[in-house]
Formats: C-alpha cells, sequence, structure tokens
C-alpha cells in the first residue's frame, strides 16, 4: 500500500513538474494568467529569473533578518529594490492593482502575502504616494502641532511610580 | 531572556550572541576606554559612522539621546510632528481614533503643584540597556540591536501587547487598524504590530548621524535635543554628560537608559 502511495506521488510530481515547465501550458480552468510585466528600470534581475520566480521568498526572508536585527541595508536582495524597479508604471505600485508585479503572480498562485500591511507598495518619493506619505505632510503636522494635548500632574505620576 | 532566544534562532553567529555577563564585561570596559592604544598619546577609537553597508552594527557603540529640559520650550512640538513625519505615523491630534492613535514620541507639560514650576520634556522609548519590554516578549520579536536600539521584529510580533504592560515609560503603541499603504517605503509598520520610537534607525544606518526629533529642535533653535555615540568619548553627547548633572527616568529600576535628562 505505501508502495502505491509512493508512486502515486511520484507520478503527480512528474506531471506537475512537466505541466510547470511546458511552455505551451494548459488553460487554468478560466483563472487569468498572471500578467508578468518587464520590470520598468533596470536590465537584468540581481539574480536569475527563473531562480527568482522560485526563490525570491528565501532570498527576502533571509535579508529581512539581516536588516532588522543587524542593521545590514545592502540594496541587492531588498525588498525596497525590488519594489523600486518593479513598481508598475500605472499604478506607481508593485501591488495596488491586479496587474502589479506581486499581485498577478500571487493571485494566480493562490498564495496570500502580508508583505504589503507593513512595507510600502511604492518606491520612496514616487508621485504617486499617498498624500499623507508625500513631502507636504509636515505642513498638515504643523497644524495638528498646535493642538498639544497636555498630560496632567496626576498622569504623570502615575508613569513615574 | 527572550532576547538571547531570538538572536539564536535569526542569527546564529551573530556577534550578538553573548552572555549578559560578558556584554556587561563588555559595556564596562567601553565605558572606561572606548579607545585602543596604538603607540604612546595615539589612540585608536572606532569609527562610530563608517559602517559599510554590509557591516552588521557593533557593539562598540551605543547610540543615546540627552534631553536639556531647561531648554525645551513651552508650546513647542517641533520633535513630535518631526518624528511623527519622518515615521509616517499620525498624530494624536490628528487621528480619527485619538486613544488609539500611536505615540512613538509624546510632549509633556509638567507642574510641580507646590512651587508651580513648570518643566517641558520629550518623552519617548529609553532604549534600555536592560529593557523589560524585551524580557517579557514571548516570541522574541522585541529585542535590543546591538548599538543599544531597541526595536520590535514586526516579522515576529504577534500583538500580544506584552511589552506595553512592561515598559515603564508607556512607550509603545499597537497599531490597530489597517494603514491601507500609507508608510513610509523606510519605515515599515502595520496593523496587529506593536511599534515604539526607533531613533530613527533608518536614518542611523543610511549615516545621518542625527535624529529628525533632534534635528527639528536644533532647526528650531531650541537645542534640547542632542544624539550621539554614548560609547564614543569624543563625541558631543558623551562631552556634555560628563558636564551636566543628569538623571535617568526612574533610575531606581537600574534599566541603564540610553536617554538622559538634564534639568528635572
Ligand atoms: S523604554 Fe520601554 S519600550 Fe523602550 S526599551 Fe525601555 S522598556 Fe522597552
Ligand atoms: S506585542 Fe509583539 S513585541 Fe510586544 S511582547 Fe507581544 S510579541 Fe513581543
Amino acid at each position: 500500500m505505501k508502495s502505491l502511495l509512493a508512486l502515486g506521488v511520484v507520478v503527480l510530481t512528474t506531471a506537475a513538474l512537466a505541466w510547470a515547465g511546458s511552455d505551451a501550458q494548459p488553460k487554468a480552468g478560466g483563472a487569468p494568467k498572471p500578467a508578468i510585466t518587464k520590470a520598468v528600470k533596470g536590465e537584468q534581475c540581481v539574480e536569475d529569473t527563473d531562480y527568482m520566480r522560485r526563490n525570491h521568498m528565501k532570498v527576502l526572508n533571509q535579508h529581512r533578518d539581516q536588516t532588522v536585527i543587524e542593521g545590514v541595508r545592502s540594496k541587492k536582495h531588498s525588498l525596497k529594490e525590488c519594489i523600486n524597479c518593479h513598481a508598475s508604471e500605472k499604478t506607481g505600485s508593485v501591488a495596488a492593482a491586479k496587474e502589479d508585479f506581486c499581485v498577478s503572480c500571487h493571485s494566480y498562485a493562490a498564495v496570500k502575502i502580508d508583505c504589503f500591511d507593513c512595507h510600502s507598495t511604492k518606491p520612496q518619493g514616487s508621485a504617486a504616494m499617498h498624500p499623507l506619505n508625500a513631502e507636504t505632510a509636515h505642513y498638515k503636522h504643523q497644524l495638528a502641532a498646535q493642538a498639544t494635548s497636555k498630560v496632567s500632574a496626576e498622569e504623570m505620576a502615575r508613569v513615574a511610580q | 531572556m527572550s532576547e538571547l532566544k531570538s538572536m539564536s534562532d535569526n542569527t546564529p553567529n551573530s556577534p550578538q550572541l553573548e552572555s549578559q555577563q560578558r556584554r556587561r564585561f563588555i559595556g564596562a570596559a567601553t565605558a572606561t576606554a572606548a579607545g585602543l592604544a596604538i603607540a604612546p598619546g595615539v589612540m585608536l577609537y572606532e569609527v562610530a559612522h563608517g559602517r559599510s553597508e554590509d557591516e552588521a552594527v557593533s557593539s562598540a557603540v551605543r547610540w543615546g539621546m540627552l534631553v536639556d529640559a531647561t531648554k525645551c520650550a513651552t508650546g513647542c512640538n517641533d520633535c513630535v510632528s518631526a518624528c511623527s513625519t519622518e515615521n509616517g505615523w499620525t498624530s494624536v491630534a490628528e487621528s480619527k481614533h485619538p486613544k488609539q492613535a500611536p505615540q512613538w514620541i509624546r510632549k509633556l507639560e509638567l507642574q510641580d503643584p507646590l512651587t508651580q514650576m513648570e518643566t517641558n520634556l520629550p518623552m519617548m522609548c529609553q532604549h534600555c540597556a536592560e529593557p523589560p519590554c524585551v524580557d517579557v516578549c514571548p516570541t522574541g520579536a522585541s529585542f535590543k540591536r546591538a548599538d543599544g536600539i531597541v526595536l520590535v521584529n514586526r516579522h515576529t510580533c504577534i500583538g500580544c501587547r506584552y511589552c506595553m504592560m512592561a515598559c515603564p515609560y508607556k512607550a509603545r503603541s499597537l497599531v490597530h487598524e489597517s494603514l491601507n499603504d500609507t508608510q513610509k517605503p523606510d519605515v515599515p509598520r502595520g496593523i496587529g504590530c506593536v511599534e515604539a520610537c526607533t531613533l530613527c534607525v533608518q536614518k542611523i544606518d543610511r549615516g545621518d548621524g542625527n535624529t529628525a526629533c533632534a534635528e527639528a529642535c536644533t532647526a528650531a533653535g531650541h537645542n534640547a535635543l542632542l544624539f550621539g555615540d554614548m560609547n564614543d568619548p569624543e563625541s558631543e553627547i558623551s562631552k556634555r554628560l560628563r558636564e551636566l548633572p543628569t538623571k535617568q527616568v526612574r533610575a531606581d529600576l537600574n534599566l541603564n537608559l540610553g536617554v538622559r535628562y538634564h534639568g528635572i
């Protein structure tokens, strides 16, 4: 029974691999194929395209730990640089619209990512940036600053106790 | 201990993997002589800002801040607005939910009930050398970087808020709602994670050598905030700390704070 199962797994994997490798992919039940647009900036990705398709998440995870914990901010494998190159010309983002670089593949592969719960999807200083983020934001803050919230002596006493 | 655990999880070869004791020893050693004598009269000091792009931060540096409360102006909020602009958080005054609004730094106006004397000061994460937030964190998300900056690794934070309860300075906030892509590219932050002052870690790593709040305070002509490397005896902050009487808030807790106050 076990060997039968194993055989089944082998057959399935081979079939899957063959499918993934063939150019003439059968149209998957109506699901729209990912629209992989070429990066706006740059000619060649920091790694081979094939390697990146399969392993970008490993590369990013490794770099993120180095950045957060050790303060290493080299550009080569940084998510920010991915976004700088791959942000779409239309939306200025990698994940704002369905055709944007990250979203188009991940929705096809049904992989839900939460990178962009925290990370900005747009390159630094892009015009498409949310107004709250724009360089003019400090004018708003200057206005808001006038509404200083006073902390009472009691409240501070509680903090200091 | 959770800090050590997190380090071993993520970076097996990290230079931070020293026992607490060893770190204390190094701290004491650098405090007494942060330089190396290479010849009589010639000292070799670690250069704090000359870190190459792929070099990890080192404990030869300890970033800190000196707050001169005698210079901090009544009604001025420039440090707070500069922080919110640099790091992209919405201030209490602007927030739709003021009670939930993040406060990476806040301005306090205190009055002695007996003498009526007023004191102004900004309060933020004190970047404790022995941070209680790190001690209580169940996931190892709260950690202290080798150069003394206490941070939250949002990739591991589960939003349990133990650290918020443990912090004696109420320095931490939780992001309650989705930020909808309003974050700054340099400052990722998001729903369900705890956050606090990072001493503008993105600016430090860039080599700016100053924080947004201190820059704003100087620009406004108040000069109440001084940022620098407390391990370098030649830095401006070390010199001033040698001269001025300073206090740590709740010094009785023995946390060895990175933020020191003068005039409180
Ligand atoms: S001030 Fe609070 S948040 Fe900052 S290191 Fe100390 S305990 Fe942690
Ligand atoms: S809220 Fe996050 S950082 Fe704070 S104790 Fe919980 S897991 Fe750690």
